[in-house]
């Protein structure tokens, strides 16, 4: 018994010894977009989304009825499907992964799990919302805000630069997630921006201020309109989305402009995987939420930033060009890696 | 069992040395697990202290309103920690409920209910349950003529507690491991609680650069941690029987301790336990329910996803408790070196968080058994591997307390194995039978992680839809969805209870 029980052992050890450390890194270089053609049928297509189904739902299931394709949807967290098809391999049942931030993105295009997507498919998206080498494309677009409380903060008291958020009068009076993917993407672009040393002051004196922390962007916002804190650092479309349910939120947005770090906008983004066998079926998916239709949607129904021209935005929001987000790869996981070593370092993390 | 460990290592290994190392003595890292210890060792001591009196005042005295009580002592079970977690900031945050109730009283601050102090408080109040539900087992399964001798040779009634307490000691190391290990690996309510315990460390790695060595080098230090716990507990238990030896005689009913003066105040305190771990909850639940109605939100949890919750986990209970009982036979009948490393391995998938239990599911899933892979059965099979130490715990408990004579006897007279196992261990060993399933029940239809990823595409369940509203700052949906929950969670249970006393 006890000899079964450790050559069961050593088996699953071989047998996962020779396969874990394989299939992460499939050799080759990505082929250009220019090139890229997508092969593969099917009727039904296997979707790991992140974002959730109150949102993209209606999207898909409009997308089916346009094209009678079926979707097969997983819905969960983002960096944990990520995690998911990592693991998963080349046996990975998913066709199309759709990510709500740019950092899952880059880990999956990193392990080489993506597949080129074509040029023409594509090109409708500004480059700094899509990956370098097309491995996956931005769909909506999210802008870092400050989501302040207006019966206790006047829009006027509010600073343009996040930088500025540092004085006393702020003492104790804001609030942040640092465990949230957004904020580690403004991390970096502050980072890139102002250099290390100025983003490590930034951080250490909102820290000494007494700002608060939170375990996600909701709870900034529920925080904010009940009065515990004054006002919080969240992406834009948190206090359009909960007010259609509460109308009675307590909570208004200040969009930072001019090029400010504060202005970063992140991306949830889709990209077609390379174990499917029905690549050309999830370029038809990747085409219809670029199109006008889709687009309007997350528009007008969850208040995004469309990523192709000539959709209107919602009126509340600051269009992009007066934003003038930092240009930075938010796929870019070194820079990521450094922005976890800076929070850890300030104990944030 | 064996599953998670492999993967664990196989993942570290991709790690250079030096990664492994850094890890290892990284500083923050270590005052991490430094609190996160800290915080099981404070909890696990609260649960043993609340419970054990608690768990002698349902089970022999005459409490007033005992039944009642016997069952909302052990319901906050059914919660799950997110749920409790959030229900706790919303009712004891600063801006809470409470806070505004007590406002016009002039009380501007509450106690700080995020942190430690707040950990502490939930992870105790719903955990405390594990300890009450075997220590209970336990003391229903004394032999009373031990009692009786005692205070005849003594002649007070403290001789009792000299009598008792050692033969509960098993019961008590066995719940109170099982409230050590859920601290270590609960994620849900430190997180809302903001208190920075190991597993964030864990998730931070999963969630920012998805360094998956990293996080499993992380997880491999959990698990050293757990496994030295589990080892004290297992060796703690020793050698000693704790079956009846002298079977002459029937089994006598034990006196009920008469609390006198003490009843009022006892029923005070059940209440006021109550009213934390059940109302409070429950309360924040119904208000956001009622919130929900009152917007006309859809109310009804779709019949489908209760369907689906209840299908997974009694797949999972079946398999899992079927699983349990030759682990159980195994550590009860033949106690030795084997039985002990079986144990061991068992409990230690307990001590992961569920996200690295389902990672490694799904890569030996789907990379080996593709057939199987994000189907019913797999899903199943999670659950057997997160809550096997509970099914195997209670099982050996009540095989425990049976006399292994009892089996030699009938196969004396002439019964086969087989048959000695249907006709007389089985009954004897139901009721442990019974609490296994029960556990393993409430327990699979809160998990999460593994659900997400090891669930059919498109097959949700009434926790994953729990989980996707509050993501989405729907509470109404949420609290909908967690009330359905809590009510089916507490099904067998609650019959689990209410048959305990009848036998009675």
């Amino acid at each position: 018994m006890r000899r079964t029980t450790a050559a069961l052992f050593a088996v699953i050890f071989l047998l996962a010894a020779c396969n874990g450390a394989d299939t992460d890194d499939p050799a080759g270089d990505p082929t250009p977009a220019a090139e890229a053609t997508l092969e593969g049928e099917a009727e039904e297509l296997v979707v790991y989304s992140g974002r959730s189904e109150e949102l993209v739902g209606p999207v898909f299931a409009a997308f089916e009825e346009a094209t009678g394709i079926t979707l097969s949807v997983r819905y969960g967290d983002t960096a944990e499907m990520a995690a998911q098809i990592l693991e998963e391999g080349d046996n990975s049942p998913a066709d199309v992964y759709f990510g709500q931030d740019a950092g899952a993105l880059g880990a999956l295009e990193n392990a080489n799990r993506f597949v080129t997507l074509p040029e023409d498919l594509i090109s409708g998206v500004p480059s700094q919302f899509r990956s370098v080498n097309s491995q996956w494309t931005g769909v909506t677009g999210r802008s870092r805000v400050a989501v302040y409380n207006p019966d206790r903060v006047n829009e006027e008291e509010l600073p343009d630069s996040i930088l500025e958020f540092t004085d006393e009068r702020w003492r104790d009076r804001l609030g942040w997630a640092p465990t949230n993917g957004s904020f580690q993407a403004f991390v970096t672009g502050l980072r890139e921006l102002e250099g290390e040393e100025r983003a490590r002051e930034w951080l250490t004196q909102m820290q000494a201020l007494g700002t608060r922390v939170y375990a996600n962007n909701g709870a900034i916002v529920q925080a904010t309109s009940a009065g515990e804190i004054d006002a919080g650092f969240v992406n834009h479309y948190y206090a359009y989305q909960i007010a259609k349910r509460e109308p009675g939120l307590r909570a208004a947005n200040h969009f930072f402009t001019g090029g400010d770090p504060g202005a970063l906008v992140n991306v949830a983004g889709v990209g077609i995987l390379r174990s499917s066998d029905a690549q050309a079926t999830a370029g038809r998916l990747v085409e219809y939420l670029l199109s006008e239709d889709a687009q309007n949607h997350f528009a007008t129904e969850s208040s995004e930033y469309p990523m192709i021209d000539g959709i209107a935005i919602d009126e509340r929001l600051t269009p992009l060009d007066e934003l003038q987000p930092p240009d930075i790869d938010l796929s870019d996981l070194e820079d990521l890696e450094g922005t976890l070593a800076l929070l850890r370092e300030v104990g944030l993390l | 069992m064996l599953l998670p460990a492999g993967y664990l290592v196989v993942r570290a290994s991709n790690a250079g040395a030096t990664t492994v190392v850094n890890t290892i003595t990284d500083a923050r890292t270590l005052q991490l697990l430094g609190r996160t210890v800290l915080l099981a060792l404070a909890v696990t001591a609260a649960s043993v202290v609340l419970a054990v009196p608690l768990a002698w005042l349902t089970a022999r005295t005459n409490l007033p309103w005992r039944s009642f009580w016997t069952i909302t002592t052990a319901l906050p079970l059914v919660i799950p920690s997110y749920v409790a977690g959030f229900a706790f900031v919303s009712a004891f945050g600063p801006r809470g409920q409470v806070q505004r109730w007590l406002e016009p009283l002039g009380i501007d601050r509450l106690p700080e209910i995020y942190g430690f102090f707040g950990a502490w408080l939930v992870l105790t109040l719903f955990t405390y349950p594990y300890v009450l539900l075997t220590v209970r087992a336990a003391i229903k399964g004394l032999d009373p003529a031990l009692e009786e001798a005692a205070i005849t040779l003594d002649g007070r009634r403290r001789a009792v507690f000299r009598v008792v307490a050692p033969q509960l000691r098993p019961a008590v190391a066995s719940g109170a491991l099982l409230v050590a290990l859920y601290t270590f690996h609960d994620f849900g309510a430190v997180s809302l609680l903001r208190f920075d315990a190991f597993t964030n460390a864990i998730y931070i790695q999963y969630r920012g650069s998805l360094d998956r060595s990293v996080a499993a080098i992380l997880s491999l230090m959990l698990i050293a941690v757990t496994t030295t716990v589990v080892v004290g507990e297992v060796m703690s238990r020793g050698r000693a029987s704790y079956h009846r030896v002298n079977t002459a005689g029937g089994r006598r009913v034990a006196r009920q301790t008469e609390l006198g003066r003490w009843k009022w105040p006892a029923f005070a305190a059940c209440s006021l336990l109550a009213v934390l771990s059940l109302v409070v909850p429950l309360g924040v639940i119904g208000y956001w329910v009622y919130r929900a109605a009152a917007g006309a939100d859809s109310l009804a949890p779709a019949t489908l996803t209760m369907f689906r919750s209840f299908e997974a986990s009694a797949l999972g209970t079946a398999m899992c408790v079927a699983a349990a009982i030759p682990v159980a036979l195994l550590i009860a009948r033949h106690p030795g070196p084997l039985s002990r490393v079986v144990e061991t391995g068992a409990f230690v998938g307990h001590a992961l968080p569920g996200v690295v239990v389902a990672l490694a599911l799904v890569f030996f899933g789907a990379r080996y058994a593709p057939m199987l892979y994000q189907t019913r059965w797999m899903l199943a099979f999670a659950y057997t591997v997160l809550f096997m130490p509970l099914a195997v715990g209670s099982v050996r408990a009540s095989l425990l307390q049976v006399s292994p004579h009892i089996d030699e006897a009938a196969q004396t007279l002439g019964s086969s194995g087989l048959a000695t196992w249907r006709r007389v261990t089985f009954p004897l060993v139901r009721p442990g039978l019974i609490a296994a399933a029960s556990l393993v029940f409430l327990s699979a239809m809160k998990e999460l992680p593994a659900t997400l990823m090891l669930a059919p595409t498109g097959y949700s369940t009434l926790a994953t839809r729990v989980w996707s509203a509050t993501n989405d700052v729907l509470y109404g949906p949420a609290a909908v969805h967690a009330s359905a929950l809590v009510l089916l969670a507490s099904i067998p249970l609650a019959m689990l209870l209410v048959k305990d006393r009848r036998i009675q």
